[in-house]
């Protein structure tokens, strides 16, 4: 029998705000335990919530990015349950009253075809305390720093068929947080979180087997790893006569495998109501279009400029399109510079192999753009070569990354020899060097020519004209 | 409208409360009496009538995203039954219980 996987997502994004989404305590991650609380986010009685607009426009930008329709008259809720680490005993979110509707995320599996996943919404909602069960023998602590850390959750359609695809749909939704500068994505963290809805049924089935939800996958590619586990374990379930049953099932990432947390409870009762203490909120259309301008361009429509405007390949724009920073600087070298593909190799290749051995990101690179257009007009003009441009020019930017690049040139004496008669020396010095490979020349093996040249290079340090080593070499071997 | 034992067990539960059986009989009677009394309201005509959820008229009661620390981390933890110099600390918690 034939199955097909039928996956839904849950993402959790914190709200990158510097203070809380109902009280004015710090978010900032990786405080001393319980030193950012208020008496709002701890529960106390009396206390009334305040909304961070700030929140809220964070949230209205990621729905914009999604192709949601933003609701007008937002209510908030209380979705009441017990649990140490939620000390009003219900956590505020939107029950009725999604701030985002609908929307959809495009994305590209590897090796896969393109492919839309439909958003059911997004809701605004407060994060909950930390509780750390193993510490001590008796007690459970709680360090309420996290409470009331602004959220938004997605939630998607069940349209993602495969690890793969729920892979690439993590990382759309990262890669748009990060362009948003709403989240920093880190699922390590867990800034980022994702849970998984997944059932099977037999290819052509209408309706949906039983479903088990997945958490805690602190990677990407463990949302690959858990899901893939989860479909091969209902497969066998299945065909060995078994009934998958309804639970919440955590991810082990020792051994990529699943395993039972706990039964989906009956009566998961929750008990929502609208949240009295804090009055509806209001997005006008107006309101919505002066956020929509704050909004940084974004990737799809970055991808169609670089291949339409910059006529680059699919392939650079897509790298170039990976991380925001990297898409803004090529565009602030192209400012300066029409050797556009030019700079699409430099920023692909050069850059990026420099922030991967140094461990840096995009944001950290050191050369201004205006540097590293001059490097590549300096090549376009022939002043330096290629291979003196990547192996001397641009490390010495690297060290130096305040220095002309036309004045490093002069000082390290970099500039490409069109001395003739010099070279005319070298050329002279090094046929005397292999007469025997100057007699096969002769006698019909003309590929030596790469030989020679190669040899005049190596004794010039890279910098003799390469056209006139050839003119001249070419002069030199037809006179002996 | 009658109400089980079931019912006041259950939603017991979700309230964390226990009850004796006599309590828990008491209560049954009085949630019964309070659900003849809102039936009683439905016979009011609410055609056409927004529900009120809000005591006031406001909307966008809103704050600028600035971080104000207001109490201190001793005062923080100062009314929890349990605590040591950095966490709270409660009975262990175990999934279904």
């Amino acid at each position: 029998m034939e199955f097909e996987a039928v996956i839904g997502l849950e993402i959790h994004i914190q709200l990158q705000t510097r203070s809380k989404a109902f009280s004015s305590d710090s978010t900032e991650y990786g405080a001393m335990p319980n030193n950012q609380v208020s008496p709002i986010s701890l529960g106390h009685p009396g206390t009334l919530p305040k909304h961070n607009i700030q929140a809220i426009e964070k949230a209205v930008k990621m729905g914009l990015a999604l192709d949601c329709s933003i609701t007008e008259v937002n209510r908030y809720a209380r979705k009441n349950y017990f649990y140490a680490d939620l000390p009003k005993g219900y956590q505020i979110t939107q029950f009725d009253t999604p701030l985002c509707v609908g929307g959809r995320v495009p994305f590209k599996p590897k090796d896969g075809e393109p492919k839309q996943v439909r958003l059911i919404r997004i809701h605004m909602e407060e994060d909950t305390g930390k509780s750390m069960h193993d510490q001590d023998l008796y007690d459970t602590l709680v360090d309420y720093n996290r409470a009331g850390t602004p959220l938004i959750e997605v939630v998607s359609e069940p349209d993602i068929r495969t690890g793969e695809e729920a892979y690439a749909f993590v990382t759309e939704i990262r890669r748009l947080v990060r362009y948003l500068d709403i989240c920093d994505g880190n699922m390590e963290e867990g800034s980022l979180r994702c849970d998984a809805n997944i059932s099977i049924r037999p290819k052509g089935q209408i309706e949906f087997g039983t479903k088990v939800e997945v958490k805690n996958m602190n990677s990407i590619s463990n949302v690959k790893r858990a899901i893939d586990f989860e479909i091969e374990r209902q497969k066998e379930c299945i065909l060995s006569g078994q009934a998958i049953i309804q639970e919440t099932r955590g991810f082990n990432g020792l051994n990529g495998s699943t395993f039972s947390m706990r039964k989906k409870e009956s009566n998961n009762d929750y008990r929502y109501f609208p949240e009295p203490d804090l009055p509806p909120v209001l997005m006008t259309q107006s309101d919505v279009e002066r956020i929509r301008q704050e909004m940084p361009e974004l990737p799809g429509a970055l991808f169609n400029r670089f291949t339409n405007d910059y006529g680059l390949s699919e392939y650079d724009a897509s790298v170039l399109i990976d991380d925001k920073h990297s898409a803004f600087y090529f565009e602030a070298v192209c400012r300066q510079q029409n050797n556009y593909k030019a700079v699409a190799n430099w920023v692909t290749v050069p850059v990026r192999g420099y922030l991967n051995e140094q461990a840096l990101g995009m944001e950290d690179f050191p050369l201004p753009p205006e540097s590293l257009a001059e490097l590549i007009a300096l090549v376009d003009e022939g002043v330096i070569s290629h291979s003196i441009a990547s192996q001397k020019l641009f490390p010495a930017l690297l060290e130096n990354p305040k220095a002309s690049a036309r004045e490093l040139v002069e000082s390290l004496n970099l500039a490409t020899n069109t001395d003739s008669s010099e070279i005319e020396g070298i050329v002279k010095a090094v046929l005397e060097q292999f007469p025997d490979k100057v007699q096969a020349y002769q006698s019909g093996k003309t590929g030596l020519i790469g030989l020679f040249v190669g040899e005049v290079m190596k004794r010039s340090g890279g910098k003799a004209d390469p056209k006139i080593t050839n003119q001249l070499l070419q002069k030199a071997l037809q006179s002996l | 409208m009658s109400i089980s034992t079931e019912k006041v067990e259950t939603l017991a539960h979700l309230a964390r409360l226990s009850f004796t059986a006599e309590e828990k009989e008491n209560m049954r009677e009085d949630l019964e009496k309070i659900l003849a009394m809102c039936e009683a309201l439905k016979q009011v005509d609410t055609e056409g009538v927004e529900p009120l959820i809000y005591m006031t008229e406001t909307h966008n009661e809103l704050r600028q995203d600035d971080v104000i620390q207001e109490i201190s981390h001793e005062q923080a933890l100062k009314n929890a039954p349990k605590s040591d110099s950095d966490f709270f600390r409660v009975p262990k918690v175990i999934d279904g219980q």
